[in-house]
């Protein structure tokens, strides 16, 4: 037999299995009717949770992102200072934050499809499973308990065909999302230890990188602060050192 | 003929196309039993393309069994033989 009429009686013989435990087959509606409300809670809360997540991808991307500005900002900075040891390390790191943006990006692709198919699905089940209430109470008030068995089979094996594949749409995306907080946790990890650069830290708080050309740029301040006043000095000052011996061998002695 | 994929939904399908959807459905079904892992996503991509391209949507309300239910695009053949693993559940 074909595979599509296998899963298809799969689902069947799952409905049936409920209707057969029934002495009842109009109770069956109820119960039924109670587990349907519940799944479409559940489905609510597995969107939401989707959505969380996604959103906690697109923080880690912009910081990603900032990272990776930073650090082109740092190795053009330390080229024109003509450190190029600080500039690879600098690329180095931008390299390895853009690899992980890249990988981040695909991750929302598919988390972002995962969260439109599930609501999608939550919406066809709203629909099915307010169109089983109507059908549901018609049922009950028409027929009589052994008149009502075909009518209420066929409405059983629809919408239990339907949670069905709700529930299997939940747990992939409850997976997904799983796989992606485990990921998402260890990037953090990655990025608090400095090993991408963090350029979400707060003020103040500045990597190696930085502090090396900060250090670069306050010793070329001194080297300009110098000349300036070299500059300052009136002219003939050459001999300046000159006029002073005292001083200069007070500071000799020292 | 009612046909559901899995994670789409359901598309009401002329009955005159049973005859080739039943045909591709029993290439991914050979696929399956011969655990040929391409043969199987490439089956199953052309019967969902042609479900998709002779079926029409069915109305969110409408709440019917489907004859022929069929995994996503996406899924694997190990998630497929999951599926099918209930089969002790079908008299015959």
């Amino acid at each position: 037999m074909s595979m599509g009429r296998r899963i298809a009686l799969i689902f069947k013989a799952k409905a049936n299995k409920v209707l057969d435990k029934a002495e009842d087959p109009r109770e069956t509606l109820d119960y039924s009717y109670e587990k349907q409300l519940e799944l479409l809670t559940k489905v609510r809360r597995g969107v939401a949770d989707v959505a969380t997540s996604r959103k906690r991808l697109e923080i880690q991307m912009q910081q990603l992102q900032a990272s990776s500005d930073k650090l082109q900002g740092q190795a053009q900075q330390a080229v024109t200072a003509g450190r190029d040891d600080l500039a690879r390390e600098a690329l180095t790191r931008r390299a390895a934050a853009n690899q992980q943006l890249a990988d981040l990006q695909t991750q929302h692709a598919q988390l972002q499809a995962e969260e439109e198919k599930l609501q999608l699905a939550s919406q066809r089940l709203q629909a099915k499973v307010d169109a089983f209430r109507t059908r549901k109470e018609t049922i009950k008030a028409t027929y009589t308990a052994a008149e009502a068995q075909t009518k209420i089979g066929e409405a059983m094996s629809g919408i239990s065909e339907e949670m069905g594949d709700v529930g299997m749409a939940m747990q992939r995306a409850e997976d997904k999302t799983q796989q992606m907080q485990a990921r998402a946790g260890a990037i953090d990890e990655l990025i608090a230890s400095g090993a991408l650069d963090d350029a979400s830290q707060p003020l103040g708080g500045k990597d190696d990188i930085q502090r090396e050309l900060d250090s670069m740029s306050a010793g070329s301040d001194v080297e300009l602060e110098l000349a300036k006043l070299k500059g300052e000095l009136p002219a003939g000052s050459a001999s300046a050192p000159q006029a002073l011996p005292e001083a200069t061998a007070t500071e000799e002695k020292k | 003929m009612i046909v559901r994929i899995l994670g789409e939904g359901q598309v009401d399908v002329p009955d005159t196309e049973m005859d080739s959807l039943n045909k591709l459905d029993e290439a991914v079904q050979q696929a399956v039993d011969g655990s040929d892992d391409e043969a199987f996503t490439q089956s199953l991509a052309a019967l969902l393309n042609r479900v998709r391209q002779v079926g029409s949507p069915l109305p969110d309300d409408e709440i019917v069994p489907s004859e022929l239910v069929l995994p996503s695009a996406d899924a694997s053949l190990a998630e497929v033989r999951e599926l099918l693993g209930d089969e002790g559940l079908i008299p015959g």
